[in-house]
């Protein structure tokens, strides 16, 4: 019972933050409406991308990163919300919150379903902006797209929140954006086809092949179009794991990062 | 990786299945596609640089135009064995069959001349002079009238099929490629190529009634090449294949009106419907594929890969 008291208190707690940051709201929905609406307009793709699985036929630049920017999307959200942790060891609530007598993967946990919740809010609200624009996906896509963008918000919060057990003050986010959001962002099948990186350059393609995010992007791609992609599953299923394997190290007391550096 | 969606395609098939053959002019051949699976079932060797492509109405026979060959050649379609060749002048490129199921009306692009050619005889019934490079062919509903446009000196050449005798030229924009008369055999629309356009002609009297135009956000206004298009049977929208602009334009027949872009393959040329008129097939000479569009949805559905520089389309229930 105290447990669901948990989850509930921590799920309120981020509603609250939510809500109570219209701008953050705004902002989210704003930062991938641009990429869609000028840098893909800027791209001036007209003539069509080749072919390549989900699509079955010729697509436009803003079909293809459409998926890209639901990632983008979960990627900045996921890195937010667990990163506002920091925030919460600043001001002293997390000590509150970790004192709470229940397993401390289990308050991690809640913590990670709360920001996917948040995620996937915005991806809902992203895809029907886009979808009034006429850039459409099957009915059947937009069905299968929450499971998918649910796990690749479970696997970059978690990667969220192991960052947050290894950085002790909050000014440190610009390195975040610098040195993880960004080369994850560029590195990944976000914003073009790896194919198209290989002939530009091969290692760099094989930097975005072991990129878990390409991983999480390419399930949100799939599932757009109402298929299952199962390497894609299994590898943004693998990292999840690994990734919260490393934050509840991280947070644990007795051999945690943060414990040797207090 | 695992078709979820496969399940409701299925049940979204067309009832009444067809075919859709495809000249590919660089492979020497014919692609013949299947229209309820949408893949290609068949492929048969034709003479060189197969292009014009069309049946006989019972459809027991087709009719392939093998420019470099010099012939017009015909194939049973149920076995693909070329049954015999018919002579056509030289290098044909585009013909229609007359209603009386019999007279083909060829246009010889080196010639600038127009060969009708009885099929039954295998005989040249007449050869009329047109303009330089004829290329468009359109013959009325009533058989009367016959079309040749030549690219060269841009007009549309009306034939009297009685007389085999020109009695009207009308200029047309820029490289005209293809012409079509609607249903009810009131207007001939003609596309230029270069020019970029549409022209729309009273039948009765030859004049011009309007023009359609054609505007690709993104897309360079010279890439903008309208060639092969087809009319849907209730006459109101036309389908306008746009060569290299990649697209095909959705014209309302009745305003001119260009209503939608439709993102297909690369240098689309010709246009051919499924039986049932719920699907469009294409053929993209660049990318060597066909794609498929759903009519009522107005988008494309599928691309299918074909042999070497698709040109020609024709239907087969």
């Amino acid at each position: 019972m105290s447990w669901l008291i948990a989850l509930r208190a921590i799920l309120h707690r981020e509603a609250l933050r939510f809500l109570g940051q219209r701008g953050r709201l705004v902002a989210a929905l704003v930062r991938p409406l641009v990429w869609l609406f000028v840098f893909a307009a800027g791209f001036r793709a007209a003539l069509g991308l080749s072919i390549i699985p989900p699509y079955q036929t010729y697509i436009t630049y803003e079909t293809y990163i459409l998926p890209g920017l639901c990632g983008m999307i979960c990627l900045f959200n996921g890195m937010q919300s667990s990163l506002s942790l920091v925030y919460d060891r600043e001001m002293g609530s997390m000590r509150l919150l970790l004192t709470a007598p229940l397993p401390r993967w289990w308050l991690l946990l809640s913590k990670l379903a709360a920001g996917m919740l948040v995620s996937l809010l915005q991806v809902a609200l992203f895809l029907g902006i886009a979808a009034l624009w006429g850039l459409r996906a099957p009915a059947i896509g937009y069905l299968a797209v929450l499971p998918a963008a649910g796990l690749a918000g479970l696997m970059l919060g978690a990667m969220g929140l192991m960052l947050s057990s290894l950085i002790r003050q909050l000014e440190n986010f610009a390195g975040v954006m610098n040195f993880v959001i960004f080369p994850m962002f560029f590195l990944s099948s976000a914003l073009y086809p790896i194919w198209k990186m290989r002939e530009a350059n091969p290692a760099l393609a094989r930097l975005c092949e072991v990129n878990p995010f390409t991983h999480a992007v390419e399930l949100i791609r799939f599932a757009l179009y109402g298929q299952l992609n199962l390497p894609a599953l299994g590898w943004t299923v693998l990292a999840t794991a690994l990734f919260s394997a490393a934050a509840v190290w991280g947070y644990d007391p007795a051999r945690g990062v943060q414990n040797r550096r207090a | 990786m695992t078709r979820l969606a496969l399940l409701p395609l299925i049940f979204a098939l067309p009832l009444q299945a067809g075919e859709i053959w495809v000249t590919n002019e660089k492979d020497d051949t014919v692609s013949v596609i299947d229209t309820a699976t949408l893949t290609v079932t068949k492929t048969y060797p034709t003479g060189e640089r197969p292009r014009g492509i069309t049946f006989s109405k019972d459809f027991k026979r087709v009719y392939i135009c093998a420019s470099d060959s010099d012939t017009v050649q015909v194939m049973d379609p149920d076995t693909g064995e070329i049954l015999h060749d018919l002579p056509s002048g030289e290098d044909p490129e585009q013909f229609v069959l007359a209603p009386d199921d019999r007279h083909l009306f060829i246009a010889n692009e080196d010639d600038a001349v127009t060969t009708v050619v009885d099929t039954q005889t295998r005989q040249v019934v007449a050869q009329i002079n047109v303009g330089i490079e004829p290329e468009g062919m359109a013959i009325s509903p009533d058989g009367k009238i016959a079309i040749t446009t030549s690219e060269t000196t841009n007009m549309a050449h009306w034939i009297d099929t009685s007389t085999h005798s020109l009695f009207a030229n009308t200029l047309v924009d820029s490289r005209p490629r293809h012409a079509e008369f609607t249903a009810d055999a009131a207007q001939l629309w003609v596309s230029s190529e270069i020019g970029g356009t549409l022209t729309v002609f009273r039948t009765a009297d030859q004049s011009e009634i309007g023009k359609v135009r054609f505007e690709i956000p993104g897309v360079n206004q010279d890439l903008i090449q309208p060639v092969g298009f087809r009319f849907t049977p209730d006459g109101k929208t036309a389908f306008v294949a746009l060569g290299p602009a990649n697209h095909v334009a959705v014209v309302n027949a009745e305003t001119l009106a260009v209503e939608d872009y439709i993102l297909v393959g690369r240098r689309v040329w010709h246009l051919a419907f499924s039986p049932d008129f719920s699907q469009l097939f294409t053929t993209n000479g660049v990318s060597g594929d066909v794609t498929v569009i759903d009519v009522a949805d107005r988008a494309a559905v599928t691309t299918i890969k074909v042999g070497r520089f698709p040109w020609g389309a024709a239907m087969r229930p």
